[in-house]
C-alpha cells in the first residue's frame, strides 16, 4: 500500500493549505497604511541612537512578489502531487517520468543494439560501428577488471593475447560473458608439504622452458602425474572445460616466478568471472562478446 | 503591530520559532512514519549476517560513505550504470542508513555480485593494481587485522531493539561466526550483498 491513510492525507492538506493562506492573511493584514489622523506614520517603537523606525506597509513591488509566490504555490499544488493523496492534474510522478525516459531511450537505442543480434560474432567483429558500441560497453562494464586496454592484470586475464582459459571460439566467449566462469585451483600446501610444493613448482616451470633444478623437477613430475593431470592434462596443456590453464605457454595469470607458482600451489586460486546476462541483457552481451573476440583478431 | 510582546519575551520567541519551523517537518517527515512503503521491508529482505554486519561497521569506520553513495535515483543515466533505482523498503533494516550524499567514487547500492571477491580484495589492497586511474585510498591494514567478535552479539541486540529481526540463533553464534576472520573478508562479504535483494 503506497497511499497515505485518509487521516495523514488530510493532515498534509490542512497544514499545507493553512500555511499558504496564513501567509496570505499575514501579508494582507500588514498592508493597510495606519496613518494617524494628523497624517503621521506610527513607529514600531524601535529607537536606535535616536533614530525611530516607522511602521510603513510593505512596498507595493514587494507585496506583489509575495502574492505571486502564493499563487505559484496554489497552481503548483493543483498540477503536481503534493496535497496528500491528490495526484495532481498532470498525473506526474517521478517514477512515470523515469519510465518515459527509459522507454524513449529504449525506442531510440534498443534497435541499435538489437539489429546485431542475428549477426554472428565473427562478422560482427569486423563491423566498425558495432565495435565502437562494444568498446563503450567494455569500458563501462569490463575494464574495471580487465583494464581499459583489455590487457588484464594480476589475477584478471589479458583478453588481447588470444590465449584462452575457457576457449576463444565465439560461442565460448559469449558463454563466458553471459554466464560467467568460476575456476577453482585447490590448495596443495597441506597435502604436498613445502618440499613437494617446491618440486612441483620446479616441474611446472620446466614445462614452459624455464631453467629449473632437474632433480627436483623429476620428483615434481611424479607429483604432477598423480595430482595435477586430471585438470591440467598429461602434458600440462590445460583443459578449457575447467578453465585449467595451459602451463606450457609461459603466460601466467598469477605470475610465473618460482615464488608465485609456489604460492599458487600452496594456497590454491579461485578466479571468478561474474555473469553479465542480467546486467547487460543479451543484445549488449552479444556486441561486447564480438568486441572481446575482435581484440585478439586484429589485422 | 505589537512587536514588543514577542521581541521582549525570549521564551515566547523560541516557542513560536519552533512552531514556525516545524510545519515543514510535520508535513514532509511525520506522515512517512505511518506509510507502509517506507516502513515495510521489500520481499526477501534479510538482516545482515554477523560477518556482513562487522563488514558494515568497517565500511562506516573507514568512512566509505564519504565518497560512495548507496542510493540510485530514478534517472535513466543512473539505472543504466548502476542498476534498478533504490526503494525505501530496501533500507528499513539499515541503522544508520548509508545512503550518503556525495559521489567521489561510484554508487555502491547494487555493487553486490557485480565483481568477484578476488577483485574486491585486490582493489581494496591497492586500487591502482586493478584500476590504474583510481584515486581511492588503499586499505592494506584490513588484511592484517582480525575480528574478535566480542561486541558482535551486542550490536545485533541493539539493532534488534530498533526492529531488525535477528534470530536468537544468529545472536548466539555471532561471536564464533566472526572470531578470527580478517576485516577484509567481513568488508567484502558486506559489499557482495549490497542491493542483491532486487534483481534486474
Amino acid at each position: 500500500m503506497n497511499e497515505l491513510t485518509p487521516f495523514w492525507s488530510g493532515w498534509i492538506i490542512a497544514i499545507t493549505l493553512g500555511s499558504i493562506f496564513g501567509c496570505y492573511w499575514l501579508l494582507a493584514s500588514v498592508r493597510s497604511n495606519k496613518k494617524h489622523a494628523n497624517g503621521e506614520v506610527p513607529t514600531t517603537g524601535h529607537v536606535y541612537d535616536g533614530i525611530e523606525e516607522l511602521d510603513n506597509p510593505l512596498p507595493r513591488w514587494w507585496y506583489w512578489k509575495f502574492v505571486i509566490t502564493v499563487v505559484f504555490a496554489l497552481v503548483y499544488l493543483a498540477l503536481y502531487p503534493g496535497l496528500g493523496n491528490f495526484k495532481g492534474l498532470l498525473g506526474w510522478t517521478q517514477i512515470n517520468q523515469y519510465e518515459r525516459e527509459v522507454a524513449k531511450a529504449e525506442q531510440e537505442f534498443g534497435p541499435m543494439f538489437a539489429k546485431y543480434q542475428s549477426t554472428d560474432l565473427e562478422e560482427l567483429s569486423q563491423d566498425d560501428k558495432a565495435m565502437r558500441l562494444g568498446q563503450r560497453l567494455f569500458s563501462n562494464n569490463c575494464a574495471i577488471c580487465h583494464g581499459s586496454a583489455a590487457t588484464g592484470s594480476y589475477g584478471f586475464p589479458n583478453l588481447t593475447d588470444n590465449d584462452w582459459l575457457y576457449g576463444g571460439a565465439t560461442a565460448d566467449i559469449k558463454h563466458s560473458v553471459m554466464n560467467g566462469r568460476i575456476a577453482a585451483m585447490p590448495a596443495w600446501g597441506a597435502t604436498l608439504g613445502e618440499q613437494g610444493i617446491n618440486e612441483t613448482a620446479q616441474y611446472v616451470l620446466s614445462l614452459s622452458g624455464k631453467e629449473t633444478n632437474p632433480e627436483a623437477a623429476a620428483k615434481g613430475k611424479e607429483i604432477f602425474a598423480t595430482n595435477c593431470v586430471a585438470c591440467h592434462g598429461q602434458d600440462g596443456a590445460g583443459n578449457k572445460l575447467f578453465g585449467a590453464p595451459n602451463l606450457t605457454d609461459d603466460i601466467w595469470l598469477y605470475g610465473g616466478s618460482e615464488q608465485q607458482v609456489m604460492q599458487t600451489l600452496r594456497n590454491g586460486r579461485a578466479g571468478k568471472m561474474p555473469a553479465w546476462k542480467d546486467i547487460l541483457g543479451e543484445d549488449k552481451a552479444h556486441i561486447v562478446s564480438a568486441y572481446v573476440y575482435s581484440l585478439s583478431h586484429q589485422e | 503591530m505589537r512587536h514588543e510582546i514577542i521581541e521582549k519575551n525570549i521564551g515566547l520567541m523560541i516557542a513560536l520559532i519552533i512552531v514556525a519551523i516545524s510545519f515543514g517537518a510535520m508535513v514532509e517527515i511525520v506522515p512517512l512514519f505511518f506509510m507502509q512503503k517506507t516502513t515495510q521491508p521489500v520481499e526477501n529482505l534479510k538482516p545482515l549476517t554477523a560477518l556482513e554486519l562487522e563488514g558494515r561497521d568497517i565500511y562506516i569506520r573507514e568512512g566509505c560513505v564519504g565518497c560512495h553513495t548507496q542510493m540510485i535515483r530514478p534517472f535513466r543515466a543512473e539505472t543504466e550504470r548502476y542498476g534498478p533505482y533504490s526503494v525505501a523498503g530496501e533500507s528499513v533494516y539499515d541503522h544508520p542508513h548509508l545512503w550518503g550524499s556525495k559521489r567521489t567514487g561510484p554508487d555502491l547500492a547494487r555493487v553486490g555480485q557485480r565483481y568477484s571477491d578476488e577483485w574486491h580484495r585486490a582493489h581494496l589492497y591497492n586500487p591502482r593494481d586493478v584500476v590504474p586511474e583510481s584515486n581511492m585510498p588503499a586499505f592494506p591494514w584490513l588484511f592484517n587485522s582480525t575480528l574478535d567478535g566480542n561486541t558482535t552479539a551486542d550490536k545485533m541486540l541493539a539493532l534488534r531493539s530498533v526492529g531488525v529481526p535477528f534470530t536468537d540463533e544468529q545472536i548466539t553464534t555471532a561471536k564464533e561466526d566472526v572470531r578470527g576472520k580478517r576485516e577484509i573478508d567481513a568488508l567484502v562479504a558486506y559489499l557482495q550483498q549490497l542491493g542483491t535483494v532486487i534483481k534486474r
